[in-house]
């Protein structure tokens, strides 16, 4: 097969091939590492990794030749660089991390490579997972293989998981691995037109997930179709003894729950999500996908999510106040960054004045000033309570609905450099997603159409909590009807 | 304004991060900017509603008390920008 033809294939169309023999995993992982390096111009991979994907794809043929194939053998994906790979340089896309080779391995990550995965590289991010625009790396800012027809502008392609969704969109990557904090998986995927899943809270182990906000941080899969998706989450999910949150569930079979019955299901339409100026195409695209699923034999039903309003600006104390405390371990002492002080006190503060950027820095203070004495109450158990309301909003709504159908963002992407001067004109792009991390809740995003200037957009599915069946299958449902089969302009009019 | 710049300068402090005496002036006014926009939480009535720290089970898994990794001093001092006879090194503490 060409490379073009092998680069097109679904994660479940390779699994196939690979197993009839029709090619091998290093053929295969070959042709991936040459879509990473002609997808440089993205600045999606912070640190490829060619020679570990072939390695890894000669013990996948190996397995393959004596018919002992695993779940995900000779599958290349792409670890966005939050997870901890061993010997593997992993940046969490910030300068005080410099030169980290973790002497241990994230479990999602393990789990991958234990299924037959292979490791194509580390993808770029916005600093600690801290942004929609993965503009704010370190290693500079990914571009989306998308662009407006006519329009040479660079556009982001989302975040924190950006380097993720573009790898995975301009098929430089089959799949990849993502966390979600506000939205950090659904709205790339959105911004890209790929399909992005963030699981339960508990559902995947956080261990060797470099921490942002701990009650939030969500690892979980992104790829070209549902059914990849789920064949990804399948390798991921599980409980694991180093990680105390998370959850002692068994673990059903996700690709079975693609069976694209969703009769008699009640969907929950929240009218909460009409919010003042969201663009008109994306509230027609909400009422396509509300005509999708009742012509499929699901039930439409509108709801109350009367807090909705509140999750973003709780959020906004809570992710900071956890990050605040997360982020306490980068002193220059044990990894990363040093810059040197008179004393203790003053390397600590060079060290983090001159490792953390922008965006970073006004979370930490945030949250340091939200835990601080005297504002502790006003600010973060003040949010903390607004979480639970919410959480009550999802409670009283799943008892009459099965899941909620919402837009996954309230626009397109956006050029690079838009939307950098207002803290809070970029923290509106996770209105609809950030509800979900709140409450700890399942929800993927589906690509369902595209914008009047020709960029995707997605739909989001939000289920009960360890309910990812029910968002998987009515995903699917959504994917059938929407028949996204647009290319971004990288893929569909060759490299830049 | 919620912050000034001395407020962000004792901040700044708490959390360990110089600051160069140009950048609070603007800093003050984002943060006080986004804490404005927090503000509207206040319009919730919470009286009586618990905090939530997490949608996890809130007792803590046990188990047995002991050591489960033992002997990887060299690759935990692995990358410190600076050791010393086996530990991390810091500038000096004590006169």
């Amino acid at each position: 097969m060409s490379d073009g033809a092998l680069l097109a294939l679904t994660l479940a169309e390779a699994r196939e091939g690979l197993g009839r023999k029709q090619f091998s995993a290093r053929e295969f992982a070959a042709a991936y590492n040459d879509a990473v390096e002609a997808a440089k111009p993205l600045n999606a991979y912070i640190t490829p990794t060619p020679e570990r994907a072939l390695a890894m794809a000669d013990a996948a043929d190996e397995r393959l030749a004596r018919g002992e194939a695993l779940p995900l053998d000779g599958i290349p994906i792409a670890v966005k660089d939050l997870f901890c790979t061993r010997g593997i340089l992993t940046t969490a896309g910030s300068h005080i991390l410099d030169g980290f080779l973790p002497p241990y391995e994230s479990t999602v990550t393990e789990r991958l490579w234990q299924a037959g995965a292979v490791m194509l590289g580390k993808a770029n991010l916005d600093e600690f997972a801290m942004g929609s625009s993965s503009t704010t790396s370190w290693y500079g800012p990914v571009e989306n293989p998308w662009r407006r027809p006519g329009d040479n502008r660079p556009l982001v392609p989302g975040g924190s998981s950006g380097g993720s969704a573009a790898a995975v969109a301009a098929r430089a990557a089959l799949a990849a691995i993502g966390t979600d904090t506000g939205g950090s998986i659904r709205q790339p995927a959105s911004f890209c037109g790929i399909v992005g899943l963030k699981p339960t809270y508990g559902r995947c182990s956080r261990w060797g997930v470099v921490a942002y906000a701990s009650s939030l941080d969500h690892p979980g899969p992104m790829g070209r179709t549902v059914r990849d998706v789920a064949v990804m989450l399948q390798a991921m999910a599980g409980h694991d003894i180093r990680d105390s949150t998370s959850a002692r569930v068994p673990v059903p079979n996700f690709e079975a729950a693609l069976t694209g019955d969703i009769r008699g299901m009640r969907i929950g339409i929240p009218k909460e999500y009409r919010v003042d100026g969201m663009p008109k195409e994306i509230e027609a695209l909400w009422q396509q996908g509300v005509d999708w699923l009742r012509a499929a034999g699901a039930k439409p039903v509108e709801i109350s999510l009367p807090m909705t309003r509140y999750a973003l600006p709780a959020y906004y104390i809570i992710a900071p106040a956890e990050a605040s405390s997360n982020l306490a371990r980068y002193d220059g002492v044990r990894f990363g960054l040093r810059v040197e002080g008179e004393s203790l006190e003053e390397m600590y503060e060079l060290t983090r004045g001159a490792g953390f950027g922008a965006e970073v820095r006004r979370r930490v203070l945030i949250g340091t000033y939200a835990l601080s004495a005297g504002y502790y109450d006003a600010y973060y158990l003040k949010a903390q309570q607004v979480r639970t309301l919410i959480a009550r909003d999802f409670e009283t709504a799943f008892g009459r609905v099965n899941c909620i159908l919402t837009p996954t963002a309230p626009s397109a992407a956006f050029v690079i450099g838009e939307k950098t001067d207002d803290p809070i004109a970029m923290y509106l792009n996770d209105v609809f997603t950030v509800p979900a991390n709140l409450a700890g809740l399942p929800a993927a995003s589906v690509p369902a159409g595209l914008s009047s200037d020709g960029l995707p957009l997605g739909l989001q599915i939000t289920g009960r909590a360890f309910d990812e069946e029910t968002v998987l299958r009515v995903a699917g449902v959504l994917e059938s009807a929407a028949q996204f089969r647009h290319l971004p302009s990288f893929v569909a009019e060759g490299r830049r | 304004m919620v912050l000034d710049k001395a407020a962000v300068a004792h901040i700044a402090t708490l959390a360990r991060i110089r600051l160069a005496e140009a950048e609070l002036e603007s800093l003050a006014g984002e943060l006080s900017h986004i804490l404005d926009w927090v503000e509207q939480l206040n319009e919730v009535d919470t009286t009586g509603v618990p905090p939530m720290a997490s949608v996890a089970a809130a007792s803590l898994p046990m188990r047995e008390d002991e050591v489960t990794d033992l002997g990887c001093r060299e690759a935990i001092l692995g990358n410190a920008p600076q050791v010393a006879h086996g530990f991390f090194a810091v500038p000096k503490v004590v006169e």
